[in-house]
């Protein structure tokens, strides 16, 4: 069996938005980047399964469509314990332009379990992973907080409203990941930090595929009025502050 | 010609959200100068599907098929296809839900319809196509041009109020096609009688500066008497505390209730990010510098257990 994570390259999530020229893009100055939050947690999750050798899967592979700036991020997921990396040469448009780069090396290179997070905590689409299962035709499970295997058949835990359900699909299937999948993303040791470094990183050329949306233009939220002060002694002034002024209660 | 509003029921029952959905798809509608349609699946009783035209609802199409029963992603986007192709929809609005979230994606490519997700406005103009939407969760906002024929917008929770606009809507029943279903339900976990976090209007918090779980029965007792959820910070999930359900921030629950009462939280980044869309936010804490101040709309420094059975007996005296 095959997994493939799909990974985002993302600002560290502590960054604070700042936008140039005329606010049309991010500014990348001082910008550390990160693995996206939710797809560390799945390559973590998949690493975990290759662990258990009853589920045989004899290979972890890690992807993203980035430029050349992307790679200290797919190296530190090698050094987490992915197998081998591809990285799609190319700028990312969109998450419609994403997906369709990520299929089509899908389609020519087959794998069993896709994940993906279920947004990257940038321009949070949540759109890839769901994306990716229909341009390849196989099912998506969403909100997904456990994966395993019994019995030769995968279990998957997705949040619901108001509770949780386990399913199983047909493999292959795309497993869009959020909170739960794994406790703690796991840290490279000295060791797979060496070894990441003589691990495949396979550069792809891209598809030519048309974006569907442009980000035009960036905006910081409104500076908010200062907090209003109430002293501890008159709760009851915030209670009619809430009633009366903010209408809340 | 259309706008096609996906509403998603609950045991055979509509929440405020589906009628946020239905009054946002027909303001877009008026832009547009076409119709509304709501797509319904499920078995919903016809004088639930009426309270859709309330808001705006010009015509509502009805799917209800046993083997719905399970959301198989693939089988519902594909049937929200059909049903926008047959209405000709321009623009089709889903909520930005767990639901939302796993179906939109799959129509985006079915349709070759570009996808805006957690959209907080009406579209700023409509030539070229343009919203607003969340992003670097909640820190900034984008403006983002959809070129496609076809639109797809998610609408972020709570950014839209409700907008009574009753029409004389019909009822269609469609029979549309369902492919093979693949997603197999073997176990269902479900918490009744219980307010959903995300649906609450009212959110109490609890942080480390609760200091212990034993020191949360009056955070309960407060969010019980305002029929509110309780929901906490990462840190405090994370030691066991509180229930994994209830992490709030950017990699938890994001949500967006009209008041969220933050009790001990400092308000990291990572929690605001979870929690910046709430109407209004009231922080207490023993720090002054927290930076929960900078982002709460009223605050009080002082002991949480010492403000809160003030809080508490204040308003049992309402």
């Amino acid at each position: 069996m095959k997994i493939l994570v799909c990974l985002s390259n993302v600002p560290d999530t502590t960054t604070k938005a700042k936008f140039n020229n005329d606010n049309t893009a991010f500014d990348t100055a001082g910008v550390q980047w990160i693995i996206n939050p939710w797809d560390e947690l799945a390559l973590t999750r998949a690493i975990q399964l290759k662990q258990n050798a009853a589920n045989s899967i004899e290979n972890i592979t890690v992807i993203t469509v980035g430029g050349k700036e992307a790679e200290p991020t797919i190296r530190k997921a090698l050094a987490i314990g992915a197998d081998d990396a591809v990285r799609i040469d190319t700028e990312a448009k969109d998450a419609y332009f994403v997906a369709a780069q990520i299929a089509e090396y899908v389609k020519n290179n087959p794998y069993d379990i896709i994940f993906a997070g279920i947004e990257s905590s940038d321009y949070n689409g949540s759109a890839v992973g769901g994306m990716l299962a229909e341009f390849l035709d196989i099912p998506s499970v969403s909100a997904v907080s456990s994966v395993d295997f019994e019995n030769g058949e995968v279990k998957i835990t997705r949040d619901i409203d108001g509770g949780k359900e386990l399913v199983t699909t047909k493999l292959p299937l795309v497993a869009i990941v959020q909170k739960g999948i794994a406790k703690e993303p796991m840290i490279a040791a000295m060791r797979g930090i060496m070894m990441a470094r003589k691990k495949p990183l396979n550069v792809v050329q891209p598809i030519d595929v048309d974006a569907l949306t442009e980000f035009v233009e960036f905006e910081l939220p409104q500076p908010k009025p200062p907090c209003k002060m109430v002293e501890p002694e008159n709760v009851k002034e915030l209670i009619d502050m809430l009633q009366n002024e903010a209408k809340v209660l | 010609m259309s706008v096609l509003v996906f509403t998603e029921n609950w045991e055979g029952k509509f929440k405020k959200l589906s009628f946020e959905l239905v009054s946002y798809a027909s303001k877009v509608a008026e832009m547009l100068n076409t119709q509304t349609v709501a797509l319904s699946i499920g078995d919903v009783q016809e004088d639930e599907l009426k309270k859709l035209s309330n808001y705006g609802a010009d015509k509502i199409v009805v799917v209800n098929n046993d083997q719905l029963n399970v959301l198989d992603n693939q089988a519902y986007a594909s049937v929200i296809a059909q049903v926008s192709e047959k209405e000709e929809a321009k623009v089709v609005v889903i909520a930005y839900n767990n639901m939302g979230k796993a179906l939109a994606p799959r129509l985006s490519v079915k349709l070759k319809a570009g996808l805006a997700s957690a959209v907080t406005k009406l579209p700023t103009s409509v030539e070229p196509f343009t919203v607003y939407k969340k992003v670097f969760s909640g820190k900034a906002f984008a403006k983002v041009v959809l070129k496609s024929d076809v639109k797809i917008l998610t609408l972020a929770q709570n950014s839209f109020e409700l907008i009574e606009n009753a029409k004389e809507a019909s009822i269609e029943q469609f029979d549309a096609q369902i492919g093979e279903i693949k997603t197999k339900v073997k176990d269902v976990q479900k918490q009744t009688g219980q307010l959903l976090l995300t649906d609450a209007e009212i959110v109490v918090s609890g942080g480390r500066g609760m200091k212990s779980p034993d020191n949360w029965a009056p955070i309960e007792e407060l969010a019980g008497l305002l029929n509110g959820a309780t929901a906490c910070s990462r840190p405090v999930s994370d030691e066991g505390w509180r229930p994994q359900e209830e992490h709030t921030g950017q990699t938890g629950k994001i949500i967006a209730p009209n008041l969220y009462i933050a009790v001990g939280i400092s308000g990291a980044i990572q929690h605001l990010a979870g929690v910046s869309g709430s109407k209004c936010i009231v922080a207490i804490n023993n720090d002054k510098d927290a930076p929960i101040f900078e982002a709460a709309d009223y605050g009080i420094v002082g002991d949480a257990h010492k403000v809160l059975p003030e809080l508490i007996k204040a308003i049992k005296e309402l």
